[in-house]
Protein backbone atom coordinates (compact mmCIF):
# COMPACT_ATOMS: atom_id res chain seq x y z
CA UNK A 1 0.00 0.00 0.00
CA UNK A 2 1.40 3.35 -0.95
CA UNK A 3 0.29 6.90 -1.69
CA UNK A 4 -0.53 7.23 -5.39
CA UNK A 5 2.10 9.04 -7.40
CA UNK A 6 1.40 12.68 -8.26
CA UNK A 7 -0.69 13.18 -5.11
CA UNK A 8 0.41 16.52 -3.71
CA UNK A 9 0.58 16.64 0.09
CA UNK A 10 1.18 20.02 1.60
CA UNK A 11 2.60 20.48 5.09
CA UNK A 12 -0.61 22.36 5.93
CA UNK A 13 -2.59 19.12 5.49
CA UNK A 14 -4.00 20.08 2.09
CA UNK A 15 -4.08 17.13 -0.31
CA UNK A 16 -4.55 17.51 -4.07
CA UNK A 17 -5.13 14.69 -6.52
CA UNK A 18 -4.26 16.12 -9.96
CA UNK A 19 -5.79 13.14 -11.76
CA UNK A 20 -9.28 13.76 -10.40
CA UNK A 21 -9.10 17.41 -9.34
CA UNK A 22 -10.22 16.42 -5.84
CA UNK A 23 -8.75 18.14 -2.82
CA UNK A 24 -8.96 17.24 0.88
CA UNK A 25 -7.94 18.64 4.21
CA UNK A 26 -6.30 16.49 6.86
CA UNK A 27 -5.98 17.27 10.55
CA UNK A 28 -2.43 17.15 11.99
CA UNK A 29 -2.69 13.49 13.06
CA UNK A 30 -4.10 12.45 9.69
CA UNK A 31 -1.23 14.26 8.02
CA UNK A 32 1.29 12.60 10.33
CA UNK A 33 -0.09 9.13 9.54
CA UNK A 34 -0.20 9.83 5.81
CA UNK A 35 3.41 10.98 5.89
CA UNK A 36 4.34 7.66 7.57
CA UNK A 37 2.51 5.77 4.82
CA UNK A 38 4.32 7.89 2.24
CA UNK A 39 7.61 6.78 3.82
CA UNK A 40 6.50 3.13 3.45
CA UNK A 41 6.30 2.56 7.21
CA UNK A 42 4.45 -0.59 8.33
CA UNK A 43 1.40 -0.53 10.58
CA UNK A 44 3.38 -1.69 13.64
CA UNK A 45 5.89 1.12 13.28
CA UNK A 46 3.17 3.71 12.84
CA UNK A 47 1.15 2.35 15.76
CA UNK A 48 4.19 2.35 18.08
CA UNK A 49 5.00 5.95 17.25
CA UNK A 50 1.44 7.18 17.68
CA UNK A 51 0.78 5.18 20.88
CA UNK A 52 3.96 6.53 22.37
CA UNK A 53 3.31 10.11 21.38
CA UNK A 54 -0.46 10.45 22.01
CA UNK A 55 -2.91 9.47 24.71
CA UNK A 56 -4.68 6.67 22.84
CA UNK A 57 -5.07 2.93 23.46
CA UNK A 58 -4.07 0.41 20.81
CA UNK A 59 -7.63 -0.83 20.08
CA UNK A 60 -8.98 2.68 19.46
CA UNK A 61 -5.97 3.53 17.33
CA UNK A 62 -6.24 0.35 15.26
CA UNK A 63 -9.94 0.96 14.55
CA UNK A 64 -9.37 4.61 13.63
CA UNK A 65 -6.28 3.76 11.58
CA UNK A 66 -8.09 1.26 9.36
CA UNK A 67 -11.10 3.59 9.03
CA UNK A 68 -8.69 6.27 7.86
CA UNK A 69 -6.99 3.91 5.39
CA UNK A 70 -10.38 2.95 3.97
CA UNK A 71 -11.25 6.60 3.58
CA UNK A 72 -8.00 7.22 1.70
CA UNK A 73 -8.71 4.24 -0.57
CA UNK A 74 -12.30 5.36 -1.21
CA UNK A 75 -10.96 8.70 -2.29
CA UNK A 76 -8.43 7.13 -4.67
CA UNK A 77 -5.41 8.38 -2.76
CA UNK A 78 -3.81 4.99 -2.08
CA UNK A 79 -2.83 2.14 -4.33
CA UNK A 80 -2.14 -1.43 -3.39
CA UNK A 81 1.30 -2.68 -4.39
CA UNK B 1 10.13 42.01 -36.05
CA UNK B 2 6.88 43.94 -35.78
CA UNK B 3 3.85 41.88 -34.91
CA UNK B 4 0.99 41.82 -37.41
CA UNK B 5 -2.28 43.38 -36.35
CA UNK B 6 -5.41 41.41 -37.17
CA UNK B 7 -9.00 42.51 -37.07
CA UNK B 8 -10.89 39.56 -35.68
CA UNK B 9 -14.65 39.22 -35.36
CA UNK B 10 -15.93 37.12 -32.49
CA UNK B 11 -19.44 35.94 -31.62
CA UNK B 12 -20.68 34.55 -28.30
CA UNK B 13 -20.51 37.72 -26.18
CA UNK B 14 -23.24 36.41 -23.88
CA UNK B 15 -21.18 36.21 -20.71
CA UNK B 16 -24.22 35.20 -18.71
CA UNK B 17 -25.01 32.20 -16.48
CA UNK B 18 -25.13 30.27 -19.77
CA UNK B 19 -21.91 31.74 -21.07
CA UNK B 20 -20.78 31.88 -24.65
CA UNK B 21 -17.08 31.49 -25.41
CA UNK B 22 -16.70 34.98 -26.96
CA UNK B 23 -15.30 36.87 -23.98
CA UNK B 24 -12.74 34.22 -22.95
CA UNK B 25 -11.70 33.85 -26.60
CA UNK B 26 -11.18 37.62 -26.76
CA UNK B 27 -9.12 37.54 -23.56
CA UNK B 28 -6.90 34.91 -25.17
CA UNK B 29 -6.55 36.97 -28.35
CA UNK B 30 -5.66 40.11 -26.40
CA UNK B 31 -2.92 38.15 -24.63
CA UNK B 32 -1.53 36.75 -27.89
CA UNK B 33 2.23 37.09 -28.18
CA UNK B 34 2.41 36.64 -31.94
CA UNK B 35 -0.03 39.34 -33.08
CA UNK B 36 -1.97 42.40 -31.98
CA UNK B 37 -5.71 42.59 -32.42
CA UNK B 38 -8.65 44.81 -33.07
CA UNK B 39 -11.71 42.96 -31.85
CA UNK B 40 -15.05 43.29 -33.56
CA UNK B 41 -17.86 41.82 -31.51
CA UNK B 42 -20.80 40.23 -33.30
CA UNK B 43 -23.88 40.19 -31.09
CA UNK B 44 -27.30 38.66 -31.55
CA UNK B 45 -28.90 40.27 -28.51
CA UNK B 46 -28.50 43.87 -27.37
CA UNK B 47 -27.81 42.95 -23.74
CA UNK B 48 -24.97 40.50 -24.28
CA UNK B 49 -22.55 41.61 -21.53
CA UNK B 50 -19.46 41.35 -23.76
CA UNK B 51 -20.73 44.34 -25.74
CA UNK B 52 -20.37 46.58 -22.70
CA UNK B 53 -17.43 45.01 -20.88
CA UNK B 54 -14.30 47.18 -20.81
CA UNK B 55 -11.26 46.07 -22.85
CA UNK B 56 -13.31 43.43 -24.61
CA UNK B 57 -14.53 44.51 -28.04
CA UNK B 58 -13.28 47.59 -29.89
CA UNK B 59 -16.55 47.78 -31.80
CA UNK B 60 -19.67 45.66 -31.78
CA UNK B 61 -22.21 45.02 -34.51
CA UNK B 62 -25.55 43.35 -34.18
CA UNK B 63 -26.06 40.45 -36.54
CA UNK B 64 -29.26 38.59 -37.47
CA UNK B 65 -29.90 35.12 -36.12
CA UNK B 66 -29.00 32.35 -38.56
CA UNK B 67 -32.71 31.52 -38.59
CA UNK B 68 -33.23 34.78 -40.53
CA UNK B 69 -31.55 33.02 -43.46
CA UNK B 70 -28.00 32.77 -44.75
CA UNK B 71 -28.54 35.59 -47.22
CA UNK B 72 -29.45 38.21 -44.59
CA UNK B 73 -26.65 36.89 -42.40
CA UNK B 74 -23.99 37.13 -45.12
CA UNK B 75 -25.21 40.54 -46.21
CA UNK B 76 -24.64 41.81 -42.71
CA UNK B 77 -21.17 40.23 -42.58
CA UNK B 78 -20.37 41.87 -45.95
CA UNK B 79 -21.42 45.24 -44.55
CA UNK B 80 -19.32 44.77 -41.41
CA UNK B 81 -16.37 43.65 -43.55
CA UNK B 82 -16.69 46.74 -45.72
CA UNK B 83 -16.30 48.85 -42.60
CA UNK B 84 -13.80 46.82 -40.62
CA UNK B 85 -11.72 44.84 -43.15
CA UNK B 86 -11.94 41.66 -41.13
CA UNK B 87 -9.00 39.24 -41.26
CA UNK B 88 -10.68 36.43 -39.39
CA UNK B 89 -13.98 35.39 -37.79
CA UNK B 90 -14.25 33.05 -34.81
CA UNK B 91 -17.84 31.83 -34.49
CA UNK B 92 -18.62 30.44 -31.06
CA UNK B 93 -22.16 29.10 -31.20
CA UNK B 94 -23.14 25.63 -32.33
CA UNK B 95 -26.28 27.03 -33.93
CA UNK B 96 -24.40 29.45 -36.21
CA UNK B 97 -21.55 27.15 -37.18
CA UNK B 98 -23.38 25.56 -40.07
CA UNK B 99 -23.98 28.95 -41.71
CA UNK B 100 -20.31 29.86 -41.34
CA UNK B 101 -19.15 26.48 -42.66
CA UNK B 102 -21.50 26.71 -45.64
CA UNK B 103 -20.13 30.15 -46.46
CA UNK B 104 -16.49 29.40 -45.69
CA UNK B 105 -15.41 29.79 -49.33
CA UNK B 106 -17.40 32.95 -49.79
CA UNK B 107 -15.83 34.42 -46.67
CA UNK B 108 -12.38 33.36 -47.91
CA UNK B 109 -13.02 35.09 -51.24
CA UNK B 110 -13.84 38.23 -49.29
CA UNK B 111 -10.51 37.85 -47.48
CA UNK B 112 -11.98 36.63 -44.19
CA UNK B 113 -10.25 33.57 -42.76
CA UNK B 114 -11.95 31.00 -40.56
CA UNK B 115 -10.72 27.76 -39.05
CA UNK B 116 -13.70 25.48 -38.81
CA UNK B 117 -14.43 21.78 -38.94
CA UNK B 118 -15.74 20.44 -42.25
CA UNK B 119 -19.47 19.90 -42.63
CA UNK B 120 -18.85 16.15 -42.53
CA UNK B 121 -16.93 16.45 -39.25
CA UNK B 122 -19.64 18.71 -37.88
CA UNK B 123 -22.48 16.40 -38.87
CA UNK B 124 -21.04 13.08 -37.83
CA UNK B 125 -20.32 14.14 -34.25
CA UNK B 126 -23.89 15.41 -33.73
CA UNK B 127 -25.47 14.12 -30.52
CA UNK B 128 -27.99 12.23 -32.62
CA UNK B 129 -25.15 10.44 -34.46
CA UNK B 130 -23.05 9.67 -31.38
CA UNK B 131 -23.54 5.86 -31.47
CA UNK B 132 -22.30 5.56 -35.07
CA UNK B 133 -19.53 8.07 -34.34
CA UNK B 134 -18.37 5.94 -31.41
CA UNK B 135 -18.39 2.84 -33.56
CA UNK B 136 -16.55 4.49 -36.44
CA UNK B 137 -13.78 5.95 -34.29
CA UNK B 138 -13.64 3.21 -31.68
CA UNK B 139 -14.76 5.39 -28.79
CA UNK B 140 -16.93 4.21 -25.94
CA UNK B 141 -20.22 6.14 -25.92
CA UNK B 142 -23.41 5.74 -23.90
CA UNK B 143 -26.35 4.11 -25.63
CA UNK B 144 -28.55 6.80 -27.14
CA UNK B 145 -31.36 7.28 -29.60
CA UNK B 146 -32.68 10.30 -31.45
CA UNK B 147 -36.42 10.74 -30.89
CA UNK B 148 -38.57 12.85 -33.17
CA UNK B 149 -42.02 11.87 -31.98
CA UNK B 150 -43.28 11.89 -28.40
CA UNK B 151 -45.25 8.69 -29.02
CA UNK B 152 -41.92 6.85 -29.44
CA UNK B 153 -41.17 7.49 -25.78
CA UNK B 154 -43.82 5.08 -24.51
CA UNK B 155 -41.63 2.11 -25.47
CA UNK B 156 -38.50 3.59 -23.97
CA UNK B 157 -38.53 1.08 -21.09
CA UNK B 158 -37.62 -1.65 -23.57
CA UNK B 159 -34.38 0.10 -24.39
CA UNK B 160 -33.30 2.01 -21.27
CA UNK B 161 -33.46 1.83 -17.50
CA UNK B 162 -34.26 5.03 -15.62
CA UNK B 163 -32.67 7.41 -14.87
CA UNK B 164 -32.20 8.60 -18.44
CA UNK B 165 -30.65 11.73 -19.86
CA UNK B 166 -32.73 13.78 -22.26
CA UNK B 167 -30.90 16.34 -24.38
CA UNK B 168 -31.58 19.03 -26.97
CA UNK B 169 -29.73 18.76 -30.26
CA UNK B 170 -27.77 21.93 -29.52
CA UNK B 171 -28.18 22.68 -25.82
CA UNK B 172 -30.00 21.61 -22.64
CA UNK B 173 -29.84 18.30 -20.81
CA UNK B 174 -31.97 16.91 -18.01
CA UNK B 175 -31.91 13.74 -15.94
CA UNK B 176 -35.34 12.12 -15.77
CA UNK B 177 -36.48 9.37 -13.45
CA UNK B 178 -39.79 8.28 -15.01
CA UNK B 179 -41.80 8.41 -18.21
CA UNK B 180 -43.84 11.46 -17.17
CA UNK B 181 -40.69 13.51 -16.59
CA UNK B 182 -39.26 12.25 -19.88
CA UNK B 183 -42.35 13.37 -21.80
CA UNK B 184 -42.37 16.74 -20.03
CA UNK B 185 -38.72 17.47 -20.88
CA UNK B 186 -39.10 16.09 -24.40
CA UNK B 187 -41.76 18.74 -25.04
CA UNK B 188 -39.76 21.45 -23.31
CA UNK B 189 -36.62 20.73 -25.33
CA UNK B 190 -38.43 20.10 -28.63
CA UNK B 191 -40.24 23.44 -28.40
CA UNK B 192 -36.95 25.27 -27.79
CA UNK B 193 -34.44 23.46 -29.99
CA UNK B 194 -36.62 21.37 -32.28
CA UNK B 195 -36.31 17.66 -32.91
CA UNK B 196 -34.66 15.22 -32.70
CA UNK B 197 -34.40 15.11 -28.95
CA UNK B 198 -31.69 12.77 -27.73
CA UNK B 199 -32.48 10.12 -25.15
CA UNK B 200 -29.29 8.78 -23.63
CA UNK B 201 -28.24 6.14 -21.13
CA UNK B 202 -27.20 7.75 -17.86
CA UNK B 203 -23.62 6.83 -17.00
CA UNK B 204 -22.72 7.23 -13.34
CA UNK B 205 -19.37 8.89 -12.80
CA UNK B 206 -17.53 12.18 -12.89
CA UNK B 207 -17.90 14.52 -15.84
CA UNK B 208 -14.56 15.52 -17.27
CA UNK B 209 -13.90 17.73 -20.27
CA UNK B 210 -11.12 18.52 -22.68
CA UNK B 211 -10.65 21.68 -24.72
CA UNK B 212 -8.58 20.92 -27.80
CA UNK B 213 -7.50 22.31 -31.14
CA UNK B 214 -6.87 20.21 -34.23
CA UNK B 215 -4.92 21.44 -37.25
CA UNK B 216 -7.02 19.56 -39.81
CA UNK B 217 -4.12 17.25 -40.67
CA UNK B 218 -4.52 14.95 -37.70
CA UNK B 219 -2.30 16.86 -35.28
CA UNK B 220 -3.41 18.09 -31.88
CA UNK B 221 -2.14 21.63 -31.45
CA UNK B 222 -3.27 21.86 -27.85
CA UNK B 223 -5.39 19.99 -25.33
CA UNK B 224 -6.20 20.67 -21.69
CA UNK B 225 -8.39 18.39 -19.53
CA UNK B 226 -10.57 19.85 -16.81
CA UNK B 227 -13.11 18.82 -14.21
CA UNK B 228 -16.01 21.06 -13.34
CA UNK B 229 -15.90 21.84 -9.63
CA UNK B 230 -18.99 23.97 -9.43
CA UNK B 231 -21.91 23.57 -11.80
CA UNK B 232 -24.85 25.93 -12.28
CA UNK B 233 -28.41 24.68 -12.43
CA UNK B 234 -28.01 24.88 -16.23
CA UNK B 235 -25.14 22.41 -15.98
CA UNK B 236 -22.55 25.04 -16.87
CA UNK B 237 -19.14 25.15 -15.26
CA UNK B 238 -18.89 27.97 -12.74
CA UNK B 239 -15.58 26.66 -11.46
CA UNK B 240 -13.11 24.09 -12.73
CA UNK B 241 -9.62 22.72 -12.37
CA UNK B 242 -7.08 21.34 -14.86
CA UNK B 243 -6.30 17.65 -14.50
CA UNK B 244 -3.32 15.43 -15.10
CA UNK B 245 -5.02 12.63 -17.02
CA UNK B 246 -3.02 10.80 -19.66
CA UNK B 247 -5.97 8.70 -20.75
CA UNK B 248 -8.09 11.76 -21.57
CA UNK B 249 -5.23 13.20 -23.61
CA UNK B 250 -4.74 9.89 -25.38
CA UNK B 251 -8.45 9.76 -26.32
CA UNK B 252 -8.27 13.37 -27.55
CA UNK B 253 -5.11 12.90 -29.64
CA UNK B 254 -6.49 9.71 -31.10
CA UNK B 255 -9.83 11.29 -31.99
CA UNK B 256 -8.21 14.31 -33.63
CA UNK B 257 -5.85 12.03 -35.55
CA UNK B 258 -8.62 9.76 -36.82
CA UNK B 259 -11.09 12.53 -37.68
CA UNK B 260 -8.39 14.99 -38.84
CA UNK B 261 -10.35 17.49 -36.81
CA UNK B 262 -10.00 21.11 -37.91
CA UNK B 263 -10.61 23.84 -35.35
CA UNK B 264 -11.53 24.05 -31.71
CA UNK B 265 -13.45 21.36 -29.90
CA UNK B 266 -14.67 20.35 -26.50
CA UNK B 267 -14.91 16.71 -25.54
CA UNK B 268 -17.32 15.90 -22.74
CA UNK B 269 -16.72 12.56 -21.07
CA UNK B 270 -17.88 10.62 -18.05
CA UNK B 271 -15.15 8.88 -16.10
CA UNK B 272 -16.61 5.94 -14.18
CA UNK B 273 -15.34 4.66 -10.84
CA UNK B 274 -13.61 1.79 -12.62
CA UNK B 275 -11.73 4.28 -14.81
CA UNK B 276 -13.68 3.84 -18.03
CA UNK B 277 -14.31 6.88 -20.20
CA UNK B 278 -17.58 7.41 -22.06
CA UNK B 279 -17.77 10.21 -24.60
CA UNK B 280 -21.09 11.96 -24.07
CA UNK B 281 -20.71 14.93 -26.36
CA UNK B 282 -18.34 16.55 -28.84
CA UNK B 283 -18.82 20.27 -29.20
CA UNK B 284 -17.41 21.53 -32.50
CA UNK B 285 -16.05 24.79 -31.14
CA UNK B 286 -14.04 26.33 -28.36
CA UNK B 287 -15.92 26.08 -25.02
CA UNK B 288 -16.67 28.97 -22.67
CA UNK B 289 -14.04 27.75 -20.17
CA UNK B 290 -11.20 28.07 -22.73
CA UNK B 291 -9.51 30.80 -20.70
CA UNK B 292 -8.57 28.12 -18.17
CA UNK B 293 -6.33 26.66 -20.88
CA UNK B 294 -4.66 30.09 -21.18
CA UNK B 295 -4.11 30.03 -17.45
CA UNK B 296 -2.58 26.58 -17.76
CA UNK B 297 -0.18 27.71 -20.50
CA UNK B 298 -2.00 27.03 -23.77
CA UNK B 299 -3.41 30.01 -25.64
CA UNK B 300 -5.69 28.09 -27.97
CA UNK B 301 -7.53 31.13 -29.46
CA UNK B 302 -4.13 32.54 -30.49
CA UNK B 303 -3.13 29.21 -32.03
CA UNK B 304 -6.47 28.98 -33.85
CA UNK B 305 -6.03 32.42 -35.43
CA UNK B 306 -2.49 31.57 -36.53
CA UNK B 307 -3.75 28.35 -38.13
CA UNK B 308 -6.52 30.33 -39.85
CA UNK B 309 -3.90 32.77 -41.17
CA UNK B 310 -1.95 29.84 -42.65
CA UNK B 311 0.91 30.09 -40.17
CA UNK B 312 2.57 26.92 -38.93
CA UNK B 313 1.83 26.43 -35.25
CA UNK B 314 3.96 24.26 -33.00
CA UNK B 315 1.79 21.98 -30.84
CA UNK B 316 1.67 22.72 -27.14
CA UNK B 317 3.21 19.78 -25.31
CA UNK B 318 2.58 20.71 -21.69
CA UNK B 319 0.17 22.53 -19.44
CA UNK B 320 -0.03 23.17 -15.70
CA UNK B 321 -2.28 20.97 -13.60
CA UNK B 322 -4.15 22.26 -10.55
CA UNK B 323 -4.99 25.55 -12.30
CA UNK B 324 -8.47 26.69 -11.34
CA UNK B 325 -11.08 29.11 -12.57
CA UNK B 326 -14.07 30.52 -10.77
CA UNK B 327 -16.60 32.65 -12.61
CA UNK B 328 -18.27 35.63 -11.02
CA UNK B 329 -21.11 37.97 -11.77
CA UNK B 330 -20.47 41.68 -11.79
CA UNK B 331 -22.76 44.62 -12.36
CA UNK B 332 -21.57 46.79 -15.21
CA UNK B 333 -22.91 50.31 -15.16
CA UNK B 334 -23.77 51.70 -18.56
CA UNK B 335 -25.66 54.62 -20.00
CA UNK B 336 -28.89 54.39 -21.95
CA UNK B 337 -27.11 56.14 -24.83
CA UNK B 338 -24.97 53.03 -25.41
CA UNK B 339 -28.07 50.91 -25.57
CA UNK B 340 -29.70 53.48 -27.85
CA UNK B 341 -26.76 53.45 -30.29
CA UNK B 342 -26.81 49.69 -30.52
CA UNK B 343 -30.58 49.58 -31.00
CA UNK B 344 -30.85 52.39 -33.53
CA UNK B 345 -27.62 51.88 -35.49
CA UNK B 346 -27.02 48.19 -34.86
CA UNK B 347 -23.48 48.97 -33.81
CA UNK B 348 -21.60 50.34 -30.82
Amino acid sequence: MRVKKNIAISETGFIFNPATGDSFTLNPIGLEILSFIEKNKKYEEIANTILEKYDVDSITFEKNYYDFIQMLKNNHLLEIE
Amino acid sequence: MAKPKYTIAVTGLNNTDNPGPGVPVIRGLREAETFDVRIVGLAYENLEPGIYMPNTTDKTYQIPYPSAGAEAFMKRIEYIHSREKLNCIIPNFDAELFTFMKNEKKLAQMGIKTFLPSIQQFEERHKANLPSFGEKYNIQVPKSIAVTNISDLSKINDKFDFPILVKGKFYDAYIVYNLEQLQYYFNKIASKWGVPVIVQQFIRGTEVNVVALGDGKGNTIGAVPMRKQYITDKGKAWGGITLSDEKMLEITHDLIKRTRWRGGMELEMIKTDDNKYFMIEINPRIPAWVYLANGAGQNLPEALVNLAMGIDVKPYKTYKTGIMFVRYSYDLIGDISQFEKLNINGEL
